[in-house]
């Protein structure tokens, strides 16, 4: 059985590392666990403006880092949400958010797919309203009738 | 209704691609972000010198002249290659550069200077890397072009050479 001890203990101190790192996710410690999840929140959704495309929290950049170390700063000094990635944009652009903020700009990336998709279902639904009036029989007088019998016998 | 509504979505993709193709095609450069510091004052900062600790150089301090603000530390190799051409620069040309030592250790930075030439007239000394923080340098070398009255032009990532020197930046310089 010295073997079973041997295996138990070794995959023990295997699983104890893996918890280990992942509850020292990063090295900034909060007392309040509203902060923390803030915190995870906004490395999150801040991009790390030197890399391809990564956000902050997953980035080894030393730029990542300063960022994550200036959010969590900036949450202790009680800053809200949006003044902190306020503060990263008049540094690091609109570059530095994978929620960019409503411009002008971007407003016409929603509405133009909207509107093209508005115009081309009323595009259809008028057409298919033509063709059930141009599928109905018309109406034929009495001549026209007359002439159609002939023409069938 | 006109049969040429037919086609109005062919010329839709048709427009949209050639939107694309004029991005890829014309030299538009994606990847280089202008700095939101464009036209803006520089930050507020009071920081030592890299040469005296007790020198305290400020925003308001730095300079009168048009000068351009070169972000360096001796770990970065890229600014080992373009160093020299700053100091040909700097004495051939006159233009003025002013040393922002990035996140360095003063030893190694005097060291450096005195090793390879020392074309900066100053040189802050941001151990930290606080005023790279609050100008967005996300790296070494960067280099902003700033104005008389302290607000910035320009900003250039990566190293000067001749070639980008003489083509550009030259040019930028001279408007200031």
């Amino acid at each position: 059985m010295n073997h079973f001890k041997f295996l138990l203990a070794f995959f023990g101190l295997i699983l104890a590392s893996v918890s280990f790192a992942a509850f020292d996710d990063h090295r900034f410690p909060f007392d309040d666990e509203g902060l923390k999840e803030r915190y995870e929140a906004l490395t999150y959704e801040l991009r790390c403006p030197k890399c391809q495309n990564q956000n902050v929290a997953d980035s080894d950049a030393p730029i990542a880092s300063d960022i994550r170390e200036r959010v969590y700063d900036l949450l202790n000094e009680g800053a809200t949400d949006k003044e902190i990635i306020d503060h990263m944009i008049d540094r690091y652009t609109e570059f530095v958010t994978y929620k960019p903020q409503m411009s002008f700009g971007i407003m016409w990336l929603y509405i133009i797919p909207t509107a093209v998709l508005v115009i081309g279902l009323a595009f259809i639904y008028l057409r298919s309203r033509k063709t059930k009036e141009a599928a109905a029989p018309e109406q034929i007088d009495e001549k026209e009738q007359q002439k159609l019998n002939e023409l069938l016998k | 209704m006109n049969r040429w509504i037919y086609f109005a979505p062919a010329f839709l993709v048709l427009a949209i691609g050639g939107l694309f193709l004029y991005v890829m095609v014309a030299d538009i450069d994606t990847k280089n972000i202008p700095t939101p510091l464009k036209d803006k004052a520089l930050p507020e900062f009071a920081l030592p010198s890299v040469h005296d600790p007790d020198e305290i150089l400020r925003n308001t301090n730095l300079s009168d002249q048009p000068y351009l603000l070169n972000v360096w530390a001796t770990w970065c190799i890229t600014c080992r290659v373009e160093h020299p051409v700053l100091y040909r620069l700097a004495q051939d040309e006159g233009v003025k550069f002013i040393g922002l030592n990035y996140k360095d250790s003063r030893d190694e930075a005097i060291d450096w200077l005195a090793e390879y030439n020392d074309p900066f007239s100053k040189n802050i000394y941001d151990e930290e890397g606080t005023l790279g923080f609050d100008l967005g340098v996300t790296g070494a070398p960067e280099t902003f072009f700033v104005r008389g009255d302290g607000t910035v032009a320009y900003k250039h990532v990566g190293e000067i050479d001749y070639d980008n020197w003489n083509n550009k930046l030259k040019a930028i310089y001279e408007s200031l």
